[in-house]
């Protein structure tokens, strides 16, 4: 066992863990934040992506005890006092989620993509959530409400448009 | 008719209510289910294709220290659980007890105190395997000489499954013995998998005390489930709760039982404890539910100047080591009949012959619609070899022989009534979003400078809302659906339905449907499903059944309501109920509109002490069983624009306009996202997704490293349009819609693709069309996909 200090969503955790934990069990298992889901085994799918000390990490590719030390934001730690974040309001008003299952870590890929470049173009955004797969939506909506976050275009009682995607 | 954009409160573009917990990490899936005390569960599963089990040792596994039980095959033969029924009438093997029969199949399940100890306790259990010959090739498994799989069987004495035909075979001879032009082709429907990216799981709690199992669940049809547990477990039904939560897709992955469920069921008997079953990736793709692997054999004939006469179809169904397939009973290659298409056929015959092979089971999945996948790809590749025989714009081949909006309801060769269309528009409005003609154009252009241009168009006739009881069961449970409505006294309402969503947003549309047909609003309407002790029995979402079947169910209660809620009204305002109209959410009487009553005011004096007539017992409570009188039958037009590098073989979707036309829209917004997703499914079956086989049976696609889903790169950004031709036997004219897309796409995909390669000779090339194939195709040296190359 392994002492680790950790601070997840703000709150901080002093923990024994086996050195082989995954940051994503940690998460879900021990500290009951099962917002953060897995998608598959080998490093591909991006569902379970969290922050980091302000980088974009696959969870279930770091090792718990790695993030010792460490600052971990997961989508529940997103929301303020109850207020959605631009980007969750643009997920819901552009229909950019279905089963919801992708959607924690496709959040926290689109929030790294515009902390990174706050104004990106269509292809970018694109290129930007690779690393994340969705099986319900096709892309085109999650696209679509990281543009309007990037254009400011996500004031309430907005409504959604065609279904074109928005070109930047 | 108004458009569905008009229509301030029910049908109309709603953001989802679904979403305020899932955008925020606060969605209940099943592996998010904590129990007191509870255990997790691990499945060992075997390395061989075909072996005989020799012994199987578990006594270091139950020495770890974390681990409470090993349950091998011959714990479950004593439990009379070794085997389980399936949706096709055959049996299953829970955990392999004389035989392995695909790789991943599960052979010993063992419980512990957490899920890294259940899994290092599965590298503790020693497994002797004594080797037999596989069956692999699903076209070689009826040889004198291949090895009987199903072994365990009475009377089976070969890898025979079943043979069943369709249409009238002697007239389909006559027609093509006469036709003008006859051309044929082989394709294969590669095996895929429907990857839902939440894996299957469960959490199974047997109380000892008041006897009563309940089971979390990763299903689409927890009502169904309960019903089998039922049956195969001896425990009553009363006392088995299925709970289905929010599930992170399906896509036809989650319809079966799958012997994980079992094992953590025995496990919580065996062990006293609440224990956890999940699956990881590897597990999910090698064993459950795969999709298609139909080989098919297809021929049409036609009169010289392009009018398509008649289709003859022969299919060899690879199902895998166990019949698992799930359809209606009477269906065993589901509704592959529909194969005729969207054409006006003098005849057509198909026959289909399943067998085993050493491979998962499964084949209903993905988004098939029961085998409408196989049977639009079918068709809508012959029409474009046809139409490369005669030279013929494959666009205008089929323009010309559509069915025409005068011919619906129209009965096709195969039995089916389809209930209404209107082909030509729908196919000319694709033409138009996608400037066809210019494309063309652009093509000629392209193909004298060498470049590889191919469109593709694909125009499908769908067959969704199984369906009629009276020829439509799933072991004997007829397909019709129920709903409960209870409006409370302030007017705020709860809808039961018996369909399980997984991502298509019934939480809200189901609220909508209420509230078009009430008048209140879908913020006041909240819909429980999921839960076999909440909601009225039904058999679940597959099949895009949901709106034509659950969908209907829930209209009709709403009427039923609505009729209560007159009598209550002609009692408040002192009339007879004859005298009362209705607009929406409000009696009133007529030729004096202002005197009227809200549904919220009913809703309150139904609940009150107001008398009323002999007979009505008050409150504003109704229930519903749906038994459609057909299924509804959504088409639509495809169109595929892809450039092919020539010296690489990769393609590229460059645009995809798709033009679906499901009848009166609920929610557009809903509908253009089930599009869309389906849109990438066809777009990634076509180019990139196979699960292969080696020719030891190993399985070659057991990973998101080697099995292949589009990402947001490869997608392009769809182009959709819509046509409304409403189903007029439905309740709100409303036909399924949520698998169209990815039954109508890969042919549009495969069909671009031969058609940009076809400078080059080609004529037909089998799914996926990765890089490799297109290149061997190219060098006129096809690829087989589906095996390892040898």
């Amino acid at each position: 066992m392994t002492h680790i200090s950790v601070t997840v969503d703000g709150t901080a955790y002093e923990d024994e863990v086996e050195p082989r934990l995954l940051l994503v069990h940690y998460l879900r298992d021990r500290l009951g934040l099962t917002g953060t889901p897995i998608g598959c085994d080998t490093s591909n799918c991006g569902a379970c992506t969290v922050e980091l000390d302000g980088a974009s990490v696959k969870s279930c590719t770091v090792l718990a005890v790695q993030a010792d030390g460490g600052e971990v934001t997961t989508v529940q730690g997103l929301a303020r006092d109850g207020e959605w974040t631009e980007l969750q309001r643009a997920f819901h008003e552009r229909h950019a989620l279905q089963c919801g299952y992708c959607t924690p870590g496709m959040i926290m890929a689109a929030r790294d993509l515009l902390r990174e470049n706050p104004h990106p173009g269509s292809d970018e955004v694109r290129k930007a959530l690779e690393g994340n797969l969705c099986r319900c939506t096709g892309y085109q909506n999650i696209v679509r409400a990281v543009l309007a976050v990037a254009e400011g275009e996500t004031a309430a009682g907005e409504r959604t448009g065609s279904a074109q995607e928005v070109t930047a | 008719m108004t458009t569905t954009e008009e229509r301030p409160v029910g049908f109309g573009r709603m953001p989802r209510k679904e979403d305020a917990r899932f955008v925020r990490g606060h969605g209940t899936y099943v592996d998010d289910v904590r129990l007191p005390g509870m255990l997790h569960g691990a499945i060992l599963r075997s390395p061989l294709a075909h072996a005989r089990i020799v012994s199987v040792d578990t006594s270091a596994a139950e020495a770890h220290p974390k681990v409470k039980a090993v349950i091998t095959g011959e714990t479950l033969a004593g439990l009379g659980l070794a085997w389980m029924p399936t949706l096709s009438y055959d049996t299953q093997a829970v955990l392999a007890t004389d035989k392995v029969r695909f790789q991943g199949q599960e052979v010993a399940f063992v419980v512990a105190e957490d899920r890294y100890a259940a899994r290092d306790a599965l590298e503790l259990i020693d497994v002797e395997y004594e080797p037999l010959p596989v069956v692999v090739d699903a076209r070689r498994a009826l040889d004198p000489d291949a090895p009987v799989i199903r072994d365990d069987k009475d009377q089976q004495t070969d890898n025979h499954i079943f043979d069943w035909s369709a249409g009238d075979k002697e007239r389909t001879d006559e027609v093509f013995a006469a036709a003008g032009v006859v051309v044929e082709e082989d394709m294969l429907y590669p095996r895929v998998h429907p990857a839902p990216l939440e894996t299957c799981g469960t959490v199974a709690d047997m109380d000892a005390i008041t006897g009563k199992l309940t089971v979390w669940s990763t299903t689409q049809a927890p009502h169904a489930h309960r019903t089998i547990y039922a049956m195969v477990a001896g425990i009553p039904e009363h006392k088995i709760r299925i709970i289905s939560p929010d599930i992170g897709g399906g896509f036809g992955n989650k319809v079966g039982i799958y012997p994980g469920y079992v094992c953590a069921v025995v496990g919580s008997i065996v062990t006293g404890k609440p224990v956890k079953w999940v699956e990881d990736r590897s597990e999910n793709l090698m064993s459950t539910s795969f999709a298609r692997d139909y080989h098919m054999h297809g021929e049409i004939a036609a009169t010289k100047d392009g009018k398509i006469l008649g289709l003859r179809v022969h299919v060899i169904a690879d199902h895998g080591a166990f019949n698992a397939t799930a359809q209606p009973s009477q269906f065993p290659a589901g509704f592959f009949g529909v194969f005729t298409g969207s054409y006006d056929l003098a005849a057509a015959h198909c026959a289909v012959t399943g067998v085993y092979t050493n491979k998962a089971p499964g084949g209903v999945a993905y988004a098939c619609s029961f085998r409408v996948t196989e049977a639009v790809y079918l068709v809508e590749r012959m029409v474009d070899v046809l139409a490369d025989r005669l030279g013929t714009d494959p666009a205008e081949l089929r323009m010309r022989n559509l069915l025409r909006p005068g011919q619906f309801p129209y009965r096709t060769q195969t039995g089916w009534e389809y209930d209404s269309g209107d082909y030509p528009r729908a196919l000319r409005l694709a033409m138009d979003i996608a400037h066809y003609e210019d494309l063309r154009r652009e093509q000629t252009e392209k193909r004298r400078r060498g470049e590889l241009m191919g469109i593709g168009v694909s125009f499908f006739t769908e067959a969704v809302g199984a369906g009629p009881r009276k020829h439509m069961d799933i072991l004997g449970l007829g397909m019709a659906d129920g709903a409960e409505l209870r409006v409370h006294p302030t007017g705020k309402a709860v809808l039961r339905i018996s369909v399980q969503t997984q991502g298509q947003g019934h939480e809200t549309t189901f609220a909508q449907i209420v509230a078009e047909e009430l008048g209140i609003p879908p913020e006041d309407v909240e819909v429980v499903h999921g839960d076999t002790d909440q909601t009225p029995f039904g058999l679940g979402t597959y099949g895009s059944r949901s709106t034509p079947v659950s969908g209907a169910a829930a209209a009709l209660v709403a009427r039923k309501v609505r009729e209560r809620a007159k009598i209550v009204a002609s009692a408040m305002l002192e009339v007879n109920p004859d005298d009362l109209e209705w607009e929406k959410g409000r009696w009133y009487v007529t030729g004096d509109p202002d005197q009227g009553r809200t549904m919220a005011e009913i809703a309150l004096a139904a609940h009150s002490t107001l008398e009323l007539p002999e007979g009505v017992e008050g409150h504003l409570d109704a229930t519903c069983v749906y038994n459609p009188p057909n299924l509804t039958f959504p088409f639509g037009a495809y169109i595929c624009v892809v450039d092919v590098d020539a010296d690489t073989g990769q393609v590229k979707v460059r645009r995809f306009i798709a033009v679906d036309d499901c009848g009166n829209r609920i929610n557009p917004m809903i509908v253009e996202g089930q599009v869309h997703g389906g849109l990438a499914d066809g777009l990634g079956m076509a180019l990139m997704q196979v699960i292969a086989f080696d020719e030891d049976g190993n399985c070659l696609g057991g990973s998101f490293m080697d099995y292949l889903l589009p990402t947001s790169v490869e997608c392009p950004s769809w182009e959709l349009g819509e046509t409304v031709t409403p189903s007029p036997h439905h309740p709100v004219g409303a036909k399924g819609v949520g698998e169209s897309a990815t039954v109508g796409s890969p042919a549009a995909v495969v069909n671009a693709v031969v058609d940009a390669l076809k400078p080059l000779g080609v004529r037909h090339v089998d799914m996926p069309l990765t890089p490799a194939a297109v290149w061997r195709a190219a060098q006129g040296r096809p690829l087989r996909t589906d095996m390892a190359i040898t």
